[in-house]
């Protein structure tokens, strides 16, 4: 169940430094501990910025989710961007269409608990992690 | 003998400041002769791959440069996420604190680092 959701826009370099923040102030709500703090607030900055870079901008959202067992705090970064043409490929570390170091997706899929991705090329992407409280 | 730098880093760097700081660093070891730099790291609380990269890139600029690069006080939880992010910064010689890395940097040691360089740039 979602208990918390805040939507943030992501088009500038600046709104990557937003969402690590808010990032941060959720896990700290939630009660994350402060390694898988970072570890989310790391993995949303990476997504952050390929969201502005190659996404052309978009938006994330924010969620606090409450299950019967378990607390957790969920990301999902969309853009409508020229979307990857080959998932696989871009999941692999040191394969960047860009400039960057290549680490973003797969580096985000090992900080996280959860994590899925579908793109459509000419459509957009949406990439969506969770970290669930040990 | 050179000075030393030391840049402490205190806020949650936007990517284009990283760079700037990149670029000021770099001149300012060739205007003072620096033979070290020392990045002190302790307030930040995510280094994720770009700031990561800059701090590679600093290092490098500064090898080329005639200096050493010593990055300190890496709390714990940024070590741990680092690795698991497939970042493990290489030609980058870390120390616990700043006290430590001035030591480092006062001995000259070449290192084991110093030869191999960093493997991307």
């Amino acid at each position: 169940m979602v208990q918390k959701k805040v939507e943030m826009r992501l088009a500038a370099q600046e709104d990557i430094v937003a969402v690590r923040q808010a990032t941060r102030a959720l896990s700290v709500e939630i009660g994350l501990s402060i390694i898988d703090q970072t570890k989310i607030v790391t993995a949303a900055s990476e997504l952050a910025r390929n969201t502005v870079i190659y996404g052309g901008g978009g938006i994330v959202t924010l969620e606090t989710l409450r299950e019967t067992d378990k607390q957790g705090l969920r990301l999902t970064f969309e853009d409508r961007g020229p979307g990857i043409p080959d998932i696989k490929r871009a999941m692999q570390d040191g394969y960047t269409s860009g400039s960057g170091l290549g680490l973003g997706l797969g580096g985000a899929k090992r900080l996280s608990s959860e994590f899925s991705i579908h793109s459509e090329v000419g459509v957009g992407t949406r990439v969506a992690i969770t970290r669930w409280k040990a | 003998m050179g000075s030393l730098l030391l840049v402490t880093i205190q806020v949650d760097m936007h990517d284009q400041l990283a760079l700037t700081l990149q670029d000021d660093l770099t001149a300012r070891i060739v205007r003072d002769r620096a033979h070290g730099v020392l990045i002190d790291i302790s307030a930040l609380d995510v280094v994720d791959s770009f700031i990561g990269r800059m701090l590679g890139n600093i290092a490098s600029m500064a090898r080329v440069l005639d200096a050493e690069t010593v990055v300190v006080g890496m709390r714990p939880s940024v070590a741990i996420t680092l690795v698991e992010l497939g970042l493990s910064l290489p030609g980058i010689r870390t120390a616990l604190n700043v006290d430590r890395g001035m030591e480092l940097l006062r001995a000259g040691a070449p290192g084991d680092i110093a030869s191999d360089g960093p493997k991307e740039s």
